[in-house]
């Protein structure tokens, strides 16, 4: 196991375009996953994540920073002598060797002994719930259990420093996924493997992962536990890539004590008007944006009690959309559209104001989450 | 209810005309011949399988098959591997791809007597630079002459002529393998031999079998390039089965003995090609039955 840091590491690929305005795959970035840690590495396809990945294994050697494992710098050593694991998104697997010993093919390679691979390949079978299998063909098993070979390849191994997951379920059926990310989670919980899990899918990041990192456009916006992705994202873009639906965004402006959208005042917490007040937002013409999920919206019929107070605000309802367990109504304020969740049942007033708690309605400069140490 | 009638052999009667005009009729005619004799006038003596008996008992024919099967079996023992080294060793991108591919083709888009006429006149000792470049540097070589000159000229020219098919068959299976295979074979701190053992021969398995059958039926059915190079000697040492038919049916004009002996050679050829051909489906069907338990 070890900790893995990456020291001012950033990735261009030789090929690319030399007209486009950024020549990163992945922009300089200083990140440290800590040994044990069950990281997810989520974001939109081509964001970067499968190049840090590669990065990380070393089957891409980045063109500056380096890679540090516990200290030790191991960016020019070769993928095999960094002792990593990887997973990939199709599974595989040595066709023509049974399972037995395609789990002992690693250690074959290493060089070990005989009567300790068996050893250690007895155990990885039970650990993986194959025992009964072991002298099948590879080729023979379905996507899931191919999967868990080569999942198992790295398990086997006693040397192993890190395991990494390219979106491993891609390819594996739906009622399947849940089991086997299960199984993920129960073996990181009992060996503490370092493990690191890229991921377009947010369910699966938010399941699996202790902390996820989200990814855009070559660049880590946030660092942090589903509940500080959800409740506190620090960028646009993760309250809008998180979530479903994700967080609404209008564009607003600072009037020294709120969020002024199309001329509609909302109330923000005091932490965040200090913060707001300590850059200078109200006058320094930055682009401004208020973001407020639609989970902690409330629609309610307006009349007199919501026309006195500051934290109800008129708006218009566009439609209706049944989720299943909440409708998601859609809504207009001032010319800007956005979107709550209401329970299911309620009837929606015709003339609706819309609750905002200004301990949840955050303030974002330039994208960036306005925030007290900010 | 099913309706039973004989509609079926309408729809496969176009086809069962045709086999029978293009392949059938043509072999009868060969029987017909391997079962009689002439003297000319048109006058046929039936003979029954006297010809065959003949054949299968004359050392000329034992001499022709062995000559035949051994030069098939250095041919492939040669291309087969040389084939997948130079697959293995060629670029997998870049513009060094289509330069290798069309240096690969190039002797496969040369006729086989032209082929036979490059080698003939390269391997002179007179005026041939191989064979004159030979003789200068003291290297007593003559495929007019010496029997294994002639041998190892005519297994050069096919090396260099057909090595490419070999290769280009592989080549394609090879790249058809996802890099991802060759990311997990590192991590998995496999050897050069490991990865080729493990991932590459398996991959390429289906058609290198392809390779090996088109390249065992061309060697055995070798005629052009000998008969231009050789023409079967020194002796009889590069008579071939095709070369010895050519002259018995030709040549001698012995039509009964040439017919029953392109029955047997075709008969050969077809339980080869059939051996080849049950070794192939076995393996798919190992392969397709082991997918099926599940």
């Amino acid at each position: 196991m070890a900790s893995i840091h990456l020291k001012n590491l950033g990735h261009r690929y030789a090929a690319y375009d030399a007209g486009s305005d950024n020549p990163y795959a992945l922009n300089p970035l200083d990140q440290v996953w800590e040994d044990g840690g069950a990281y997810a590495l989520l974001g939109p396809s081509g964001c970067g994540k499968t190049t840090l990945l590669n990065i990380i294994s070393g089957l891409l050697r980045p063109s500056e920073g380096r890679v540090l494992f516990d200290g030790e710098d191991v960016t020019d050593l070769s993928t095999e002598r960094r002792n990593i694991a990887q997973v990939f998104q199709f599974p595989v697997v040595y066709d023509t060797l049974t399972v037995a010993e395609n789990l002992a093919f690693p250690l074959r390679n290493r060089g070990m002994e005989s009567t300790t691979i068996e050893a250690r390949v007895a155990e990885t079978l039970t650990m993986l719930g194959l025992e009964g299998r072991a002298n099948e063909r590879a080729r023979s098993l379905n996507a899931d259990d191919k999967q868990k070979i080569s999942l198992g390849r790295g398990l086997v191994r006693t040397d192993v420093r890190a395991i990494l997951f390219d979106e491993p379920l891609t390819v594996i059926d739906p009622h399947l996924k849940w089991q086997l990310r299960t199984e993920l989670k129960k073996i990181h919980e009992r060996f503490s493997h370092t493990m690191i899990y890229v991921t377009h899918d947010q369910t699966e990041a938010l399941t699996f992962a202790d902390k996820v990192v989200v990814m855009n456009a070559g660049s880590i916006l946030q660092v942090g536990t589903p509940e500080q992705l959800f409740d506190r994202p620090r960028h646009t873009f993760v309250g809008t890539f998180i979530g479903s639906p994700g967080m609404n965004v209008l564009r607003c402006t600072f009037d020294g004590e709120a969020a002024v959208v199309d001329g509609v005042k909302l109330p923000l917490d005091e932490a965040t008007i200090k913060a707001a007040h300590a850059r200078g937002l109200a006058t320094s013409g930055v682009s401004l944006e208020v973001g407020v999920r639609p989970e902690s919206l409330l629609v309610v019929g307006a009349g007199v009690n919501t026309d006195d107070d500051p934290h109800y605000v008129r708006v218009d309802v566009l439609g209706v959309e049944d989720l299943g367990r909440h409708s998601l109504v859609r809504l207009r304020l001032g010319n800007q559209l956005l979107c709550a969740l209401h329970p299911e049942g309620a009837a929606i007033p015709e003339a609706a104001a819309l609750r905002f708690d200004p301990a949840r309605t955050l303030l974002y400069a330039n994208s960036l989450l306005v925030e007290a140490n900010g | 209810m099913k309706v039973q009638n004989n509609k079926a052999w309408l729809m496969v009667l176009p086809m069962l005309l045709l086999v029978a005009v293009s392949a059938i009729i043509p072999l009868m005619t060969v029987v017909n011949y391997s079962v009689q004799d002439t003297f000319g006038n048109n006058e046929f003596f039936w003979v029954g399988t006297e010809w065959f008996h003949e054949v299968l008992a004359s050392e000329r024919f034992h001499n022709a098959l062995q000559r035949t099967l051994l030069f098939s079996a250095l041919i492939l023992a040669i291309e087969i591997p040389l084939g997948i080294a130079i697959a293995l060793a060629m670029p997998r991108r870049g513009i060094a791809v289509s330069f290798c591919l069309v240096l690969m083709a190039l002797p496969l888009l040369i006729p086989w007597n032209v082929v036979g006429t490059i080698w003939q006149v390269f391997g002179r000792v007179d005026i041939g630079l191989l064979g004159h470049g030979l003789a200068s540097l003291g290297i007593d070589y003559n495929y007019t002459q010496n029997t294994f000159d002639a041998w190892v000229t005519l297994i050069i020219m096919d090396v260099w002529h057909w090595t490419s098919l070999v290769v280009l068959l592989c080549y394609s299976g090879l790249v058809s393998i996802p890099e991802v295979y060759y990311q997990a074979a590192r991590i998995d701190g496999a050897s050069r031999w490991a990865i080729f053992r493990f991932i590459q021969l398996p991959k390429i398995k289906r058609v290198l079998l392809i390779a090996v059958l088109l390249r065992f039926m061309d060697s055995f059915m070798i005629y052009t390039e000998p008969f231009v190079v050789t023409g079967g000697g020194p002796g009889n040492s590069t008579t071939f089965l095709s070369i010895d038919l050519v002259q018995m049916a030709v040549g001698q004009f012995d039509l009964g003995p040439a017919a029953a002996m392109s029955l047997i050679y075709f008969l050969i050829i077809l339980l080869l090609s059939w051996v080849f051909y049950t070794v192939m489906t076995s393996l798919d069907n190992d392969a397709a039955s082991e997918q099926g338990r599940h």
